[in-house]
């Protein structure tokens, strides 16, 4: 999540003549949006190296990892089909774990499609750049202008940084050579692991999270690759329903 | 050829997904049990894909440096390290795990 902290500098260099003030609400200065834009940016841009190689480990040339960068352009899901394809999964079943990891996006654009009320004619472009981190930093301005300036940018950033890490990644994976000597067989995980962190707050969350390690692993010996994380992801309309049939006040949230 | 068809399966999947977003109307998705469902699907799906990647060689349960890696990514969220920090956690530890023969 962005850092919101405005700093004295900030707040006496905003002019009553900024465009920002039109805004009713507590105007932001756009100095601190494009600063909480970038810092996103960049940091999940640079991100897209971890990808590029493990893709390539994967086995994917450099022109099918950068098509995924650029034409998929959502990490968890690139994440997930390099490693289906990986773990030698039917191209279906994998393309089918990304595409469900995916559909969180559409909750975002949503609430975003609420909160930057696009034209018509932009939609279809704004669309590719519906992701996470372009939610969160929208999400979390004052004003639609901040909003807007911050999807913009937070949206350019990681889209020109994302591909170019993953084309370097891409490359430098086969410079590398063995690249799980290197460990970077963890990165995939470990992007994983960072995203579903904050997603654990309540006791559901966790419940489903506990449950789908369980069905994910147990399922892995005995179900084609690609399959069980399929059969995992039950493990939300399970605690879902069991939660439903527990007396309401059973859970603290 | 595969790859390829997995890769515009995904491509053109995703792309919709999102778009979705923005063109229907907000209260097509409103309803209570889709907002929870939907906050929950990737807490599943995430969840399993770390637990697979980090666990699994081959479709077999394995247990090597990639445990020890995750764990100090584990540690370094616990402490609300930076998303890089995280992930370079992760990539250090397992390498060094390794080189010392793990």
């Amino acid at each position: 999540m962005p850092e919101q902290t405005v700093s004295a500098e900030q707040i006496s260099n905003v002019p009553g003549s900024r465009e920002a003030c039109r805004d009713t609400t507590a105007a932001k200065p756009d100095g601190a949006v494009v600063r909480d834009a970038l810092g996103v940016g960049v940091a999940v841009g640079l991100s897209g190296f971890a990808f590029g190689v493990t893709s390539a480990g994967a086995g994917l040339t450099p022109l099918q990892t950068c098509a995924l960068s650029l034409l998929v352009f959502t990490g968890a899901s690139q994440f997930a089909l390099v490693g289906a394809i990986a773990a030698g999964g039917n191209p279906l079943t994998a393309a089918a774990g990304a595409f469900f990891l995916g559909v969180r996006n559409t909750f975002y654009g949503l609430r975003l499609s609420q909160l930057l009320a696009l034209p018509p004619f932009v939609r279809p472009l704004a669309a590719h750049w519906v992701i996470d981190e372009t939610a969160a930093v929208s999400l979390a301005q004052p004003t639609r202008r901040a909003a807007r300036l911050g999807f913009t940018v937070t949206g350019l950033t990681l889209y020109v940084l994302w591909n170019l890490t993953t084309l370097l990644g891409a490359l430098g994976a086969e410079a590398i050579g063995d690249t799980d000597a290197w460990g970077l067989d963890a990165a995939g995980p470990a992007v994983f692991l960072a995203l579903l962190a904050p997603m654990l707050r309540t006791a559901a969350e966790r419940a489903v999270a506990a449950l789908a390690v369980v069905l994910g692993l147990g399922l892995l010996p005995v179900l084609p690759a690609g399959v069980p994380v399929l059969a995992a992801a039950l493990a939300a309309p399970v605690v879902l329903w069991l939660k439903g049939r527990v007396p309401a006040g059973g859970e603290g949230r | 050829m595969s790859v390829w068809i997995a890769i515009g399966a995904t491509a053109v999947g995703c792309y919709l997904v999102k778009l979705a977003g923005l063109l229907v109307p907000a209260h097509a998705l409103e309803r209570p049990v889709v907002q929870r469902l939907a906050a929950l699907l990737p807490v599943a799906l995430l969840a399993a894909l770390t637990a697979q990647q980090t666990f699994s060689a081959g479709g077999a349960l394995v247990l090597d440096a990639r445990a020890a890696g995750v764990g100090a990514a584990g540690l370094a969220l616990a402490v609300r390290a930076p998303f890089l920090v995280v992930v370079g956690a992760a990539v250090a530890v397992t390498a060094g795990v390794r080189a010392l023969g793990g």
